[in-house]
């Protein structure tokens, strides 16, 4: 075990997690933002540096601090190491500094964007962005692609995260995409004439950050504002069949997979599940599906609020602000 | 006239051929080294040398070769980076050309001392018949017994391959060329764990410069007491020059480090000058990555002392008033050189090259070359240029690699150091319109015509 001390408060984590997992732990807002590391894909992270931390101090036995910013997601935390996060202004700069990269050559299509309101790049630079670009030139376009009958591409809107990349690579036999060329001009694409098909291929749509992987079957069809979320599940032989249905009045919209509350899918679904089953009567509803409050989804949608469980939670965040240690969690059964 | 160790005998017809080689004491440390050395001496002797990493950051190679996991039952690798790509770097390649053989028996020296089995050579594809003339002096050294099983009647076996790269200056990042040797797309890993942990196949893996392992063989002969008498302080021995721009001699030159950098420049011997007996206006000291410096910073540091060519000696000032070392790629600027148009081509260069993996550099290059090619082309506004010194900085230490910093170096220091220039361009977008601007009309700084 290894204790560390992120933003002042302590926590112990096994040994080999990384500073993110740790901040995760402790939760709130110093977690450092993450647009391209997927705890469940192995290898992903590192790439888009929106995690920067600062490490104040290394570790116990050598104190010196890390010469520079480094990425959370992929840094082991060390017994005794000190990092900052939201603490430290360099960090913050950093931050900026990415997002900032990041949207220069985004083409800030949200009005006519599937992902608008569950789109971590909307989310990242709602906090850290700038209200106006400085990028005047051209940005860079490509055509819009289908790679598989179900899912189309917009490279446009695409930040190379690699996390699809990833999903084809652990989840389905053989991957057909990949990156082709370099810097700027880099896209996803697929081999020649081939198409990405295969029974989990639909999780790449999930696992999008951004826009840039978009299901074919809900194109347009709707704002997910507009939708009402509710879990439900099927007896599935390829996958657990737990999913979240997309709804509009009795009509499902959408199928997708369970995230947590970083956005990470909790389990992955098959094709069959996520695209050819959209009537009711083939799921079983489980009740509606919880939606933090400060995503635009929460809009028009209603769920009994646990007010012994909000104010344990303030109770808990006022302790965070005191820097004292970090308060054990509310124990569920307390406000059972 | 300075020591030569590398080059002494690059003007010998046919050294290129094992035997003429041999006749000039090739070969000779091997022998000694493997027959009279014990591994663990080898590094100690490097490390004594002071000899520090030819290929741009100067780290202390026995100090590299001393981090490798010697616990590790795994095979361990030498990997000799001749992905020389840098702009104004073109030593590798004359001394593989010339020299092939001295670079096969630094291998072999350093294999040895590594107890690695297994030597690569990762050449740039651009460098084709270089790969064609590493293979002849390969299979030369084979027959005669200096490479493969029992090296010299001795139980040390060794092979060495020559495998070409594809074109991409990312690839001389050392992790980006083992993740390429590895037969993969070459994007640079993430550190830690470091190549000397898990590099290649994630085996322990030493990665050098061709010009480092060319020293060892001299390190051996003469031991590292006498090499590290060569040079000043922590800056021992020869380093080679490619020097270019607007010198009356372009060339690669061997210099041992410690040479007056106005001695290089002005020096009949070496650079002979700025040509058309023009003024100097710039330099470039170290490859296309390293900060620019204006002609008074080059010749005297801002404390007034003397500038040498010493690693030390150019990183005086920091980023303020020095620059580095780097791969030794010497570009010379005369008083016609358009600072703006030279810079927009290292940017231009960095961006075509950034490997896409990292959002600062995929993003952040192709804005500083585009901003850059508005403001040589007339079409700039005032505040581009802090626009580009604020890019710059993000870019600086954000990124996974270090082509980030390198593309961000050049562009803070030229703005640094002649931002009047890209005032200029500017002000007067009708005159910098034709590429040819300052060669007609030589720009003189608006504060020197004030203090005139």
């Amino acid at each position: 075990m290894a204790k560390v001390t992120i933003d002042g408060i302590e926590v112990e984590v096994p040994d080999g997690t990384t500073i993110l997992n740790a901040a995760r732990k402790i939760g709130g807002e110093l977690v450092p933002p993450a647009m391209c590391y997927y705890t469940s894909l192995k290898d992903s992270g590192g790439k888009c540096r929106v995690c920067l931390v600062k490490v104040a101090q290394g570790s116990t036995k050598d104190p010196r601090p890390m010469p520079k910013l480094v990425a959370s997601c992929r840094t082991p935390v060390m017994d005794g190491m000190v990092v900052q996060s939201k603490s430290s202004a360099e960090v913050l700069e950093a931050r900026k500094a990415v997002v900032e990269f990041l949207l220069i050559n985004h083409p800030l299509d949200c009005p006519i964007c599937d992902q608008a309101g569950e789109c971590d790049l909307q989310n990242l630079a709602y906090e850290h962005g700038a209200a106006a670009t400085r990028y005047e030139e051209d940005r860079r376009t490509f055509e819009k692609i289908d790679i598989g009958d179900k899912i189309k591409l917009h490279m446009t809107r695409c930040i190379l995260c690699y996390r699809c990349t990833f999903v084809a690579d652990q989840l389905t036999n053989d991957r057909v995409h990949g990156v082709l060329s370099r810097g700027d001009k880099s896209e996803i694409s697929t081999y020649i004439h081939k198409a990405v098909d295969n029974d989990f291929s639909g999780n790449m749509i999930d696992v999008c950050p951004v826009g840039a992987l978009t299901d074919k079957t809900f194109r347009f069809k709707s704002r997910v504002w507009f939708t009402n979320p509710v879990d439900a599940h099927r007896n599935c032989t390829k996958c657990s069949g737990k999913v979240i249905l997309w709804k509009k009045g009795d009509d499902i919209l959408r199928v997708s997979a369970r995230k947590d509350k970083y956005g990470e899918v909790t389990e992955y679904i098959c094709n069959e599940c996520r695209f050819e089953h959209k009537t009711v009567s083939d799921w079983t509803t489980e009740g509606p599906r919880h939606v933090e409050h400060n995503s635009v989804i929460s809009q028009n949608h209603y769920e009994r609020t646990d007010l012994l469980k909000l104010k344990k939670e303030i109770e808990r965040q006022i302790e965070f602000e005191k820097g004292a240690h970090l308060p054990p969690e509310p124990s569920p059964k307390l406000h059972e | 006239m300075g020591k030569k160790f590398l080059l002494e005998h690059v003007n010998v017809p046919g050294i290129e051929t094992l035997p003429v080689y041999q006749s000039k004491g090739g070969y000779a440390s091997v022998e000694k080294a493997i027959k009279t050395m014990t591994p663990e001496q080898l590094i100690e002797e490097v490390k004594f040398s002071d000899l520090r990493g030819r290929g741009g950051a100067g780290f202390p190679t026995g100090l590299k070769w001393s981090f490798m996991d010697k616990k590790s039952e795994k095979p361990r690798y030498l990997v000799v980076n001749a992905d020389e790509s840098e702009p104004g770097t073109f030593k590798d390649r004359y001394l593989m050309e010339k020299l092939p053989h001295i670079l096969i028996e630094g291998m072999i020296v350093s294999c040895f001392a590594l107890g690695s089995k297994t030597g690569y050579i990762y050449i740039r594809g651009e460098y084709m018949y270089i790969v064609r003339i590493l293979e002849k002096a390969i299979d030369e050294a084979y027959k005669a017994g200096f490479l493969g099983k029992n090296i010299l009647g001795t139980d040390f076996s060794c092979d060495i391959y020559v495998h070409p790269g594809a074109g991409a200056y990312i690839c001389g990042e050392e992790t980006a060329l083992l993740e390429s040797l590895e037969g993969k797309r070459g994007n640079p890993r993430l550190k830690p764990p470091f190549p000397a942990i898990a590099g290649l196949y994630a085996c322990p893996t030493v990665v050098n410069n061709v010009e480092s392992i060319a020293a060892i063989p001299t390190i051996v002969n003469i031991t590292a007491d006498k090499y590290n008498d060569v040079g000043i302080g922590k800056s021992a021995g020869t380093k080679l020059i490619s020097a270019s721009g607007h010198i009356n001699k372009p060339g690669i030159y061997e210099i041992e480090l410690g040479l007056p950098v106005e001695e290089f420049i002005y020096s009949d011997e070496y650079c002979g000058g700025i040509w058309k007996g023009r003024k100097l206006k710039a330099v470039v000291a170290g490859g296309s990555s390293v900060p620019i410096l204006p002609a008074n910073l080059i010749l005297k540091t801002a404390k007034g002392e003397s500038r040498l060519m010493t690693y030390e000696s150019l990183a005086d000032g920091g980023f303020v008033s020095g620059t580095m070392l780097g791969s030794g790629g010497f570009i010379v600027m005369d008083e016609t050189a358009c600072i703006v148009r030279n810079l927009w081509t290292f940017a231009r260069f960095y961006h075509h090259e950034s490997c896409g993996q990292c959002s600062p550099c995929r993003e952040g290059t192709g804005w500083m070359e585009k901003v850059l090619h508005r403001i040589e082309h007339g079409h700039g506004h005032m505040e581009d240029i802090d626009l580009l010194v604020s890019v710059a900085k993000k870019i600086e230490g954000n990124t996974i690699c270090p082509l980030g910093d390198a593309a961000a170096w050049p562009v803070a220091s030229a703005i640094r150091h002649f931002r009047e220039e890209f005032e200029y361009h500017v002000k007067y977008p009708e005159k910098v319109k034709d590429p040819k601007h300052f060669e007609k009309e030589p720009f003189v700084s608006e504060s020197l015509l004030m203090n005139a």
